[in-house]
């Protein structure tokens, strides 16, 4: 199947396809953690059911999201020593430390009070959990901060000594390697993100129900949180984005040049191109919408601002332009489409009828999925945007990989294609069957099996199904076909 | 102090703790075709459910802490052993994932308790296999590993991996002793008996193996002055093996398995004793591959605050699932 790919794109492409799988479930996992911190502490704020049906109801998903994120997320951590080794010898000095304190500060974070927030509300009470709840949410925030903090390095390096074996070596201070030049732009902007993801998730799930049932006041409340969310974060998130876009300008030049299809310097005042089909081959972009000067408006603040294109970059030095150009297209449509719905929504609400607008309900459930699909196009814009380096400018991904033979990665590669599509595809439908199910009163927790002689056939749930004190509600009407 | 000697004694540990955590974990799900489908499955998975997650965590620390600290290490020993990490990393996807899955769906619930014992039994296996591929040498030239990608397949390499999952299931079954109770307990402990005894020979088997593999390994255990030192391990071992055997046999909580995970302890010493000073034996010593002394320090830094706050909440998420397990699990 490979057999005419050398080993070095085997490993790019492994390196590709498992980076870009794990990213959707800590994209959608970061911001249902705090979803879910923001039910319970609303529930024992209000004390008002519908914010622990909903925290149940989200848990349950929650549960099987994380467990992916993790088993995709401790592949990325070996990788690196797999199929880059030439990079983790010469890197490990500077990100490997950063990569340990990850760990320290997030992942035992999250792992150690997970089981508790699953499964441990009757055991340590109301308060306690909800402090666990807290400490993973937190974990994940953690979680990102270390990691993009590395990927930000790794496109912004600063602080850094090369030390006489060629290793990549800690300057005197370590502030300079974590709050390296993009570093505060991306964590920004990729936290909002995966906010944006989840709240469009829930949304979509909301709207779902709601078409079906526009009374359910579960429905509702997610649904108009959602739409909070996407009113309110989503211009901050094009703001963010653009000075973003602004921070790359000054530090990868070159990316931007390829987002823009910029493949000439304009000196008296870029075009913004809208679309067009970029031929690296004649440097042009072909069949060309653009807008006179608007590019240097944009990013200069002046319409006339000289702007220079790849033309000035070596051509060996140069990112992939066509990949980039409508990656970066993707994002920033599904940006306004993301805005179009959440001022959509404020219309309906002040006219009062949020829940009465079907119109809007399915196009929220249409865009459901639009945050992967925006993380995953920012994540290949920022990616292959500073290609051909693995760290900017000083090396190139080319010399960065492990010396193994093409047949092994080849046949890993193939490995982790069947084993992803199956185990995540089914885990992706198992979150689909809970999303399908509407949402009510008495919601379960996160179940594990009737296996007490009381409950042989799984009808008459057991006191303790109901964590938190919810046994005594009367409006619980058992529903036998929810999943345990 | 020689913070590169502090590194090497950190890594060792967050391994340790992850091999007698995890161990336990990947044990039940080696022994899990033995247990009945329904409630003795659902009890032994329900013992570990709320703790397996962050047993692994200490993977990803003793992974990221060789990265961190012993980087040349890490890109070495990670490209010699590729196919062993790669099938370790699957099996565990096919394990980790089982934990949730296997409630969602009656209906796919015998597919995926074998894809939770066939992944714990593919990543213990690998696991005892990279580290016979670590200890029968690793080929380096320059910074790189210069070998075959079949070279970490021997018989010797296939003794410790079989060891591993030996004492894995081991782990498994004495943690059951103590979490179950009544007719299940009774089949734990019967499983801990026939694994402990297998777990007791094959490690017997590796120690001569090793002896038999390298000169410098022999002379580390046979010669003097240096037996006076190491002697004291194999003695050790054998009292805590057979306390261990008898308190299988008649203890009803936790004995057996803090015996278990002593015999673990003499276990990874006797490998230490082995390998040292080497973090590849016979071609980088932990010196060689060690971080600058910058980066060992900012780590060490995160470690001393951290680690103990991670052992504290760790046995508190512990102490709150104590106890026996009920029979309608943890909710």
């Amino acid at each position: 199947m490979f057999e005419n790919l050398d080993a070095l794109l085997l490993a790019r492409i492994q390196f590709a396809f498992t980076v870009s799988f794990h990213f959707f479930f800590p994209a959608f996992s970061i911001g249902l953690a705090s979803y879910l911190a923001v039910l319970e502490g609303l529930w024992l704020k209000t004390g008002k059911s519908v914010y622990l049906d909903l925290f149940k109801y989200w848990l349950k998903i929650f549960a099987i999201a994380f467990a992916m994120g993790v088993v995709s997320g401790i592949v990325m951590s070996y990788q690196f020593g797999t199929n880059w080794s030439v990079f983790s010898d010469k890197a490990g000095p500077v990100i490997g430390p950063l990569m340990a304190y990850e760990v320290l500060t997030a992942f035992f974070l999250e792992a150690g009070f997970l089981g508790v927030m699953l499964f441990g509300m009757n055991k340590v009470g109301k308060k306690l959990h909800f402090a666990a709840t807290l400490m993973v949410a937190l974990g994940t925030f953690v979680s990102a901060f270390w990691i993009l903090s590395v990927n930000s390095w790794m496109q912004t390096p600063t602080g850094f000594e090369i030390g006489a074996n060629g290793q990549f070596l800690p300057g005197p201070s370590w502030w300079d390697i974590v709050f390296n030049p993009s570093f505060p732009y991306r964590l920004v902007h990729t936290v909002m993100a995966a906010y944006l993801t989840t709240a469009f998730v829930v949304g979509a799930v909301g709207a779902w129900h709601l078409l079906k049932d526009k009374a359910n006041p579960h429905a509702r409340k997610m649904f108009s949180m959602a739409m909070w969310m996407a009113a309110i974060v989503t211009p901050a998130q094009i703001f963010a984005g653009d000075m973003h876009g602004l921070n790359t300008l000054e530090h990868q030049p070159a990316k931007v040049m390829a987002m823009e299809g910029h493949y000439q310097s304009h000196p008296n005042g870029a075009p913004l191109i809208l679309f067009g089909i970029p031929d690296s081959e004649a440097k042009t972009v072909r069949y060309a919408i653009e807008i006179p000067k608007a590019s240097s408006l944009i990013l200069k603040h002046d319409l006339n601002a000289p702007l220079a294109g790849l033309d000035t970059i070596p051509d060996d030095e140069e990112p992939p332009v066509g990949m980039v150009f409508w990656s970066f297209r993707i994002m920033v449509g599904i940006g306004f489409a993301m805005l179009g719905i959440g001022l959509w929504s404020l219309w309906g609400r002040v006219r009062g009828r949020l829940y009465d607008m079907p119109w809007l309900h399915r196009a929220a459930v249409l865009m459901g999925p639009s945050g992967f699909a925006a993380v995953l196009a920012g994540w290949i814009t920022t990616e292959v945007g500073r290609q051909p380096y693995v760290i900017y400018g000083l090396l190139r991904t080319a010399d960065a990989a492990s010396p193994l033979d093409a047949p092994a990665v080849a046949a890993s590669l193939l490995a982790f294609i069947l084993v992803y599509f199956t185990v995540f595809g089914i885990g992706v439908w198992y979150i689909l069957k809970l999303m399908g199910h509407a949402p009510h009163a008495g919601e379960y927790g996160v179940k594990r099996g009737d296996t007490g002689p009381i409950r042989t056939a799984g009808i008459t749930p057991g006191p303790t199904q109901n964590p938190g004190g919810e046994d005594t509600l009367p409006t619980h009407a058992p529903d036998e076909k929810e999943p345990v | 102090m020689d913070l590169t000697v502090v590194w090497a004694f950190i890594i060792a540990f967050a391994v340790f703790a992850y091999v007698v955590m995890d161990g336990f974990d990947l044990g039940i799900g080696i022994l899990f075709p033995t247990f009945a489908a329904g409630r003795e499955r659902d009890r032994a998975m329900n013992s570990i459910a709320p703790v397996w997650d962050g047993n692994e965590t200490w993977l990803v620390l003793g992974g990221g802490g060789l990265f961190a600290a012993f980087p040349l290490a890490y890109a070495v020993i990670l490209p010699a052993t590729y196919p062993l990490i790669i099938a370790m990393l699957l099996g565990l996807v096919f394990r980790g994932v089982a934990f949730e899955y296997r409630w969602r769906d009656p209906g796919h619930q015998a597919f995926w308790d074998k894809a939770f014992t066939g992944g714990s039994f593919v990543a213990a296996l690998a696991q005892g296999m990279t580290l016979g591929a670590l200890l029968q040498g690793i080929e380096v030239e320059g910074r790189a590993y210069a070998g075959s990608w079949w070279d970490w397949l021997t018989p010797y390499t296939l003794l410790t991996g079989l060891g591993t999952v030996a004492g894995y299931a081991l782990l498994g079954a004495t943690w059951l002793i103590w979490k179950l109770d009544g007719e299940e307990q009774a089949h734990a402990r019967k499983l801990a008996i026939r694994w402990g005894a297998a777990t007791i020979v094959l490690m017997g088997a590796v120690s001569l193996y090793n002896i038999a593999l390298n000169a410098d390994y022999a002379a580390r255990w046979l010669s003097a002055p240096e037996i006076y030192y190491v002697a004291p391990v194999p003695i050790l071992t054998a009292i805590v093996a057979l306390s261990m055997l008898r308190a299988i046999l008649k203890d009803r909580n936790s004995k057996p398995f803090w015996l278990g995970i002593a015999l673990f302890f003499l276990g990874m010493s006797g490998l230490g004793v082995t390998i040292w000073p080497y973090a590849v034996p016979e071609a980088l010593t932990i010196w060689d591959a060690a971080a600058p002394y910058r980066s060992q320090s900012f780590m060490l830094v995160g470690v001393a605050l951290t680690l103990p706050l991670i052992i504290a909440y760790t046995a508190w998420a512990y102490w709150v699932f104590r106890g026996k397990v009920a029979d309608e699990g943890y909710h």
